[in-house]
């Protein structure tokens, strides 16, 4: 890390960046309904992606009943358990944890933390809230629609995404959701080009790109992954809607249903597994790279002490956000391609473990000998190390064709991904919201029922997910409605699934308490001041707390040091905010690099 | 020998230079791109994400039409015209070629008088660009009813694989549908241009700030990148 002071040579003095002019919202509906601020904007960003994930739960509580409890519940059917499947999937992954890491974090963390008063443009920010939201609308109308929702799979594998066997396939479930995510799309580009330009080209004085904080290269790198990936699925998406309504074959070979052949033929289902996977793979570190950044962030203040090897995190993320979209095929080693494909993505596959490994030690490292402090966030912040490198070992298991074959679409596989990309940025998530809570409302969050719930979602999480590989192992195939009597089954491992189910309940139930705490703290909660955690990055240092419109007053802060000066010898206080000049020239970790 | 050595060397220096200022313009603070304003950033990185898009669609059919059991109907015989009963291969996808290759060329010229604030040149040639880009899409559409008429549908065609017509109406009706969204934003922009608002900073409608010139460059940006894929669609499509 170079220490470029202001003023010398390091410096590119920027030629006078003109300043925003300001939206001032005039109405109560312009300041908070059709707002263009990035924080209300955030705000709008995170409620609706957490209310999507609160349906997206009960859905998962439903698929664990019938798996629990199979003919119990007479209500759910083959076609309804298909159903919930696939809307659990979908929503989860970018309903929930792509709007909620960089529309919700990034549009609030972005401007504050760089040090700019808003996002570039926004009024394309506010568009893009107001689509999302339209995307929400029409996916969540699938319900009730006629038909009901597709039941397709949350991967939409054609040709059975639009065949009649499929749940909503020859009715307006899968058009609804083929809709929803191009209007997704369309939506997340408004908002992807604002956070990637706010962060090139809209930096305070003095906020070179090696000073952010990690949490900002994250998101950075993870809008910027998906501005590329996201065009797969945008063309895969109009390409099955054509093949539904226009009666095209893109993805359709010849077909015989019911004894009656099908009117279409010469298409390639692979094509679209690839297009898909294109985007889904990527998708898996647009979701965990804003986690990694926030991570980072979190145990350095936590811990109070600077990040190991700054310079490598931020290589790291953007080596794994690289190969990230040369990797695309693991996910594709039974599908019938060309078994040539399986080396050379096997060989990426493993390689991207190398940046990895080099953040979890990264992590490790800036917690040794930490002062580390077990509040909220930083409980979940250890359990994400904890879960993330579980998930990521089974990951090395999966991304070898030849353990693969046996693994793949069974429950390890369930195991593995809700480990990995499920539960980890979850974690996250609450961590992060434990720790920024106090910056956008004022308050903490009750510390109580913070520890309550952290425990019971980390063990719980364990309890569910853990036996799973076990059942993968024994070869208990997924998204199986009833797996009921195979001679390979033992008894065991339906009382492992009822087990699983109960445990499921109780994790699920606990999420109230965090909604009620979310609720109840923001009259109840202790006042928090301006910087709780004594944290020093950029949104910590706001003349005031929640930060009004404009974010800084009359002055955008000047910034003098990188993001992680905890504990400096010699200074007057264990950290040194980045808008601090002083005697104290940061070392910053040179050569830890 | 020696001239061409030295040529060498200083063209090594001057790459080394550049690359050096690019590292220096990384590290600054602030901005990355130095002098690059928002919007501009914002264009360009919209049409790298616009790029995968296209890119997808078009290898997306190259593998349809790679992968197709049925043989793949041959393109200079499909969109040939028979003009004074001579038929000639692509002649309608030649002048609509040449035709948006030529907006091309009014758009560079709109920007240059755009940067010496001659207003009045600018609109105008802003308006050949559109009306160029315009004649292009209503060639377009002739070309379609041409293709429809002789019975080719997204979901067969008389002569071949039933991809052709998917992939041709999805390919042309994309890109057409660019060009259509550009021709829209050449007039609003050269309305803007006519009227004088960027010499008078005026706000805005909708976004509330204030434009300037650097509006037609921008506008220009998206206005060749739409041309270059047709380059590519092109290629790929017709000439293959």
């Amino acid at each position: 890390m170079v220490d470029v002071p202001l003023g010398s040579a390091g410096v590119v003095t920027a030629p006078d960046v003109e300043d925003v002019e300001l939206y001032h919202p005039h109405s109560w509906v312009t300041k908070y309904v059709f707002s263009q601020d990035a924080k209300v904007i955030a705000i709008q960003y995170a409620f609706v992606a957490l209310s999507v994930g609160l349906i997206a739960l009960v859905l998962s509580w439903l698929m664990r009943l019938q798996l629990g409890f199979p003919g119990v519940f007479s209500f759910i059917d083959a076609n309804a358990y298909y159903q919930f499947v696939t809307m659990h999937g979908m929503m989860m992954v970018v309903y929930v944890l792509t709007a909620l890491f960089l529309g919700g974090f990034g549009n609030y963390l972005i401007p504050l933390m760089v040090g700019a008063r808003d996002m570039v443009f926004p009024y394309v920010n506010m568009l893009s809230f107001w689509i999302y939201f339209l995307a929400v609308f029409i996916l969540v109308a699938s319900f009730f629609a006629p038909g009901g929702p597709t039941g397709a799979g949350w991967t939409l594998y054609p040709p059975q995404a639009i065949t009649s066997g499929t749940p909503g396939g020859q009715e307006w479930g899968i058009i609804l959701m083929l809709v929803s995510l191009m209007v997704f799309i369309i939506g997340f580009t408004m908002g992807g080009l604002n956070y990637v330009v706010t962060v090139l080209q809209a930096r305070a004085r003095g906020m070179t790109l090696m000073r952010m904080p990690l949490t900002v290269w994250g998101i950075f790198t993870a809008s910027f992954m998906a501005l590329l990936a996201f065009p797969a699925l945008f063309v895969g998406a109009v390409m099955m809607l054509f093949d539904r309504m226009l009666g095209t074959s893109f993805f359709m070979p010849a077909m015989v249903e019911m004894g009656q052949p099908l009117d279409r033929n010469g298409g390639s289902p692979l094509l679209f597994q690839h297009l898909f996977w294109f985007f889904g793979h990527p998708e898996v570190y647009i979701v965990a790279l804003p986690a990694f950044g926030i991570v980072s962030d979190l145990i350095s203040t936590h811990a109070r002490r600077n990040i190991f090897g700054y310079r490598m995190m931020v290589w790291a993320l953007l080596a794994i956000g690289a190969l990230s979209f040369v990797v695309w095929a693991h996910h594709m080693y039974v599908s019938g391609m060309n078994p040539y494909f399986g080396f050379f993505f096997a060989t990426t596959t493993l390689i991207i473990a190398i940046p990895t490994a080099i953040k979890v030690y990264n992590w490790i490292l800036t917690l040794w000998r930490g002062d580390i402090h077990l509040t909220v966030p930083m409980l979940f912040a250890l359990a994400f190390i904890v879960t993330f490198v579980n998930g990521g070992l089974t990951g090395l298991f999966l991304g070898n064709v030849v353990v693969d074959v046996p693994l793949s679409d069974t429950m390890f596989v369930v195991a593995h991904f809700h480990m990995v990309m499920g539960v980890a940025p979850i974690l996250v998530i609450f961590g992060a919201i434990y720790h920024w809570y106090p910056k956008v409302t004022g308050r903490m969050l009750n510390d109580g029922l913070g520890k309550l719930h952290f425990w019971v979602t980390f063990l719980g999480a364990y309890a569910i997910f853990f036996p799973m590989h076990y059942l993968g192992l024994m070869g208990i195939p997924r998204r199986y409605h009833d797996i009921g009597d195979m001679a390979f089954v033992p008894p065991s491992a339906h009382t492992l699934n009822a087990f699983i189910t109960i445990v499921a309940l109780i994790v699920g139930a606990t999420q109230l308490a965090f909604v009620f705490n979310l609720f109840w703290s923001l009259r109840h909660g202790r006042e928090a001041g301006g910087n709780p955690w004594r944290a020093t990055t950029l949104e910590w240092q706001t003349p005031e707390t929640p930060p009004p419109h404009g974010n800084w007053g009359r002055d955008v802060p000047v910034v003098y040091r990188w993001a992680y000066d905890y504990s400096v010898p010699g200074a007057d206080q264990d950290f040194l905010p980045q808008n601090q000049p002083g005697p104290t020239r940061a070392t910053t970790g040179a050569g830890h690099g | 020998m020696t001239e061409q050595a030295v040529t060498d060397t200083t063209h090594r220096y001057s790459e080394a230079a550049g690359l050096r200022s690019i590292a220096a313009d990384f590290s600054s603070d602030r901005q990355a791109f130095r002098n690059v304003s928002w919007g501009k950033a914002m264009m360009w990185i919209f049409l790298l994400s616009d790029t995968f898009v296209f890119s997808c669609f078009l290898i997306s059919y190259m593998t349809a039409r790679m992968s197709t059991t049925v043989a793949w109907p041959n393109p200079s015989e499909v969109f040939a015209l028979t003009i004074g009963a001579t038929s000639l291969p692509l002649i309608l996808i030649a002048i609509m070629t040449f035709v948006l290759i030529s907006s091309s060329g009014t758009m560079a010229m709109a920007v240059n008088f755009a940067y010496r604030r001659d207003r009045r040149k600018t609109a105008v040639l802003m308006l050949v660009t559109a009306l160029l880009g315009a004649t292009f899409v209503g060639m377009q559409a002739f070309e379609w009813t041409k293709l429809i008429h002789e019975g080719v549908r997204p979901w067969s065609n008389p002569w071949g694989a039933a991809q052709f017509g998917s992939s041709f109406f999805m390919i042309t009706g994309f890109h057409g549908t660019h060009v259509s969204i550009g021709v829209i934003f050449l007039l609003i922009v050269a309305r803007k241009v006519w009227r004088g608002d960027y010499d008078q900073e005026r706000k805005g409608f909708f976004t509330s700030r204030r434009g300037n010139y650097e509006a037609v460059e921008i506008m220009g940006l998206y206005w060749h990148f739409v041309d270059l894929v047709w380059v590519f669609i092109f290629a790929f499509f017709y000439l293959w």
